[in-house]
C-alpha cells in the first residue's frame, strides 16, 4: 500500500506528461526531468516495489507513462512491453542496444531512441588510452612504482612502438571511425571490417574479421552486440592475430570468446590485451590478475563529467521531441541492425 | 704493440670478429678506432658496436671512473670519441674531458643533454652529437598516454579491478574529457611538436611556450609559462633542462594553472618544483599529474603513493623495441661519420641551446 501510494504521489504532479524513469540519475539530472515532465522514478528514495513490479503499477496510474528512460540493465522484451502497454517511446541511455528487442518494438509500433554520439569520442578516447597502455604498459610501470620496486634488478621489459602498427577495427561506425582519426595521428596504418565497406574512407577493408586480423597487429572491437558479432573474436581469429597481437575491447564483453581470449594470453598465442568489458560483468577471469600484459577497466569508457551532462541534454532532447510530436533526436531503426 | 679490450657479450657475436669488419674501418685493418663506452647497452648495442670500433667499457672494467679514464687515456692510441647517456654517473664536464684530452667527439644516447657542458666542450673543439629524433616519437606517444591515464583514470581501474573491488559501492569517480582541453606545452621541439599533433585529433586546443615563437605553426604563443598556465587546463613539460627551465613549473605556475590543472613531465624531473607539486597536489591545487621522471630518481615522494589522481611510471617514455634498434643504428652511424670525417648525423650546438 505504501510503495502504491508513493507511485501515486509520483503521478500526481501536474499536468505535465508521465514519464518511467527506469535508471538511477544524479540529482541535476533527475532535476531536469522533474522541470519537464511527471517523474516516475524506479530509483525514488522510499520506492521499493522491484522493477517489474513497478512498470506494471505505473502502468496502472491515471495518465500512464508514454515513454520510459532505461539504461542497459533494463531487457525490453515482449514482457516488459506487455507489463506497460502505454509505452509508445524507449528512450535508451546505455552506449548499446543489445538490452532492446527492436523487432518486437517495430512489431508494436514503439519507437526506440539511443544515445547518439553522445558518447562516441568519450570511448574512443578510451580505447586508445588502452591500447597505448598496453603498447606502452603505463599501468604495469605505475604497479612497479607504487610497489617501491624502482631501481630496477635487470633490465625493465620494453613497450612498443604505436607508429607503424596495423590497427584492424571490428565496426567503423560514430566509435570507429573516431579511433581511426586519432590513431592515424600516431602513424598507424587503419584497417577495418564492417558490414559493408564504406565508400568515404580510404582505409582497407577486410570482409571478415579472420583475414582482418591476419593482417592487423592490433585488433580493437568497436561494434554492436547482436547475433552476428557475438564471439566475433574467436580462436580462430585469435590465432590469425598472431603472438604479437593486442586486442583492445570497448564493445560489449560477449564480442569476444573470453575463455579463449584468456588461454590465448596464458599460452601467449597473442601479446596482450586492453578490456573495458567482459562477458559475465562484474566478474573478471581471475587469471588475468596476475598478467602484466593485459588492461583493465571496470566498464568505464563513457563516465566523463562532459558526457554525463551531454546525456542528460540529449535525453532531454529525445522526450520532448517525443511529446511534442516531433521526430526523435537519435531514432533506431529495427532493419538498420542485424539482429 | 697494441692492446684490444674485448668487449664479451652475447654468444653469437663473440666469434664474428671477423677480418672483413675491421677492414671496414679503413687504415690498418687490424686496429680499429677506440670509443669509450660509458653507458650499461644491451647486448645488440654493444655487438654492433664491436663490430666496428674497439670498445673501452667502463662498466665491465670494475674500475672506478677516473682509473678507468686514465687507463684509457694513457694508451697508445686513446680513444678520440666517447658515449654517454644522462642518469647521473658520468657527466662530460671540464674534468672529464681534462681526463681524456684524446677525445674529439661526444654521443649521448638519452633523450637529454643536461649531463654535458656544452660550453666546455664547445671551448675544447669537442663535438657532441645527440639522439636525434630516435626518441622522440615514443615520447610524444607516451605523453599522450600518461595525459589519457590521469584524465580517464585508466591505471586507478586497473587498481580497482585487480583488486577485486568490482561491483561498485556508490558512485564511480568520473573522468574527463579531452575534447576541448587547452593543452599548453612548454618546449615545442621534436617531442612538443609531436605531442600537439597527437592532442588536435583528440580535439585539444594548444598552447605553448618557447624560447622564441615558430613562425610555421598557428598555435597560441606564450611569452612565458606562468601565463601559458593561466590558460591552459593541462600542462605538459617537454622542454630540455637547463639554468634557464629548471624549476620552470613552480609554485606560481602551478597556482595559475589552477584546481581543474592536469601537469604531465616527461621531460627532466628539475623542470618541475616537485616538493610544490607534491604540496599542490595534497592540498587540492590542481587536480593531478602523469610523472615519468622525478627530481630525485629512483626516489618517488611517497606521499605520491597514495593518491589515486597521479600516474608514476619509472623513466620509460623511450622504452621501445623500436627506438631501441634505432638508436643503435643511429649511434653507430654517428661514430662512422666522426671517424670517416663526415659531419656528424646530430650535431648539438652549444649556441642553439640556453645553458
Amino acid at each position: 500500500v505504501v510503495a502504491t501510494l508513493k507511485l501515486a504521489t509520483m503521478a500526481a504532479a501536474g499536468g505535465k506528461p508521465a514519464v518511467l524513469l527506469l535508471r538511477p540519475v544524479d540529482a541535476p539530472f533527475a532535476a531536469a526531468l522533474r522541470d519537464r515532465f511527471r517523474v516516475l522514478d524506479l530509483y525514488a528514495p522510499g520506492q521499493a516495489l522491484p522493477a517489474l513490479a513497478f512498470v506494471a503499477a505505473a502502468a496502472a496510474v491515471p495518465e500512464p507513462p508514454r515513454a520510459t528512460v532505461i539504461w542497459g540493465g533494463v531487457r525490453v522484451d515482449a514482457s516488459f512491453l506487455d507489463a506497460a502497454p502505454s509505452l509508445r517511446c524507449v528512450v535508451s541511455t546505455a552506449a548499446g542496444l543489445d538490452h532492446i528487442d527492436l523487432a518486437e518494438c517495430a512489431r508494436r509500433g514503439v519507437a526506440v531512441a539511443n544515445s547518439g554520439e553522445v558518447y562516441s569520442t568519450d570511448v574512443a578516447d578510451y580505447a586508445v588510452g588502452l591500447l597505448l597502455d598496453v603498447l606502452r604498459r603505463v599501468s604495469a610501470s605505475e604497479r612497479y612504482v607504487r610497489r617501491g620496486s624502482w631501481a630496477a634488478q635487470g633490465d625493465y621489459p620494453l613497450g612498443s612502438k604505436l607508429g607503424g602498427k596495423r590497427v584492424g577495427i571490428i565496426g567503423l561506425g560514430n566509435i570507429g571511425s573516431r579511433i581511426a582519426k586519432r590513431l592515424e595521428a600516431f602513424g598507424c596504418i587503419i584497417h577495418y571490417n564492417s558490414r559493408k565497406p564504406k565508400d568515404s574512407v580510404s582505409y582497407k577493408y577486410f570482409p571478415n574479421v579472420h583475414e582482418l586480423a591476419a593482417e592487423s597487429d592490433v585488433l580493437v572491437v568497436a561494434c554492436a552486440l547482436n547475433k552476428a558479432t557475438r564471439h566475433i573474436v574467436n580462436k580462430d581469429v585469435l590465432e590469425a592475430l598472431g603472438k604479437d597481437g593486442v586486442v583492445v575491447n570497448i564493445g560489449r564483453g560477449a564480442n569476444i570468446d573470453e575463455a579463449e581470449l584468456v588461454i590465448a594470453l596464458r599460452e601467449g598465442k597473442i601479446a596482450g590485451a586492453g578490456l573495458d568489458v567482459f562477458e559475465h560483468e562484474p566478474k573478471v577471469p581471475a587469471e588475468l590478475f596476475s598478467m602484466e600484459n593485459v588492461v583493465l577497466s571496470r566498464h568505464v569508457a563513457v563516465l566523463t563529467e562532459e558526457s554525463r551532462s551531454d546525456l542528460r541534454a540529449h535525453t532531454i532532447g529525445n522526450l520532448e521531441a517525443f511529446f511534442s510530436g516531433q521526430p526523435l533526436l537519435t531514432p533506431v531503426h529495427a532493419d538498420s541492425l542485424a539482429q
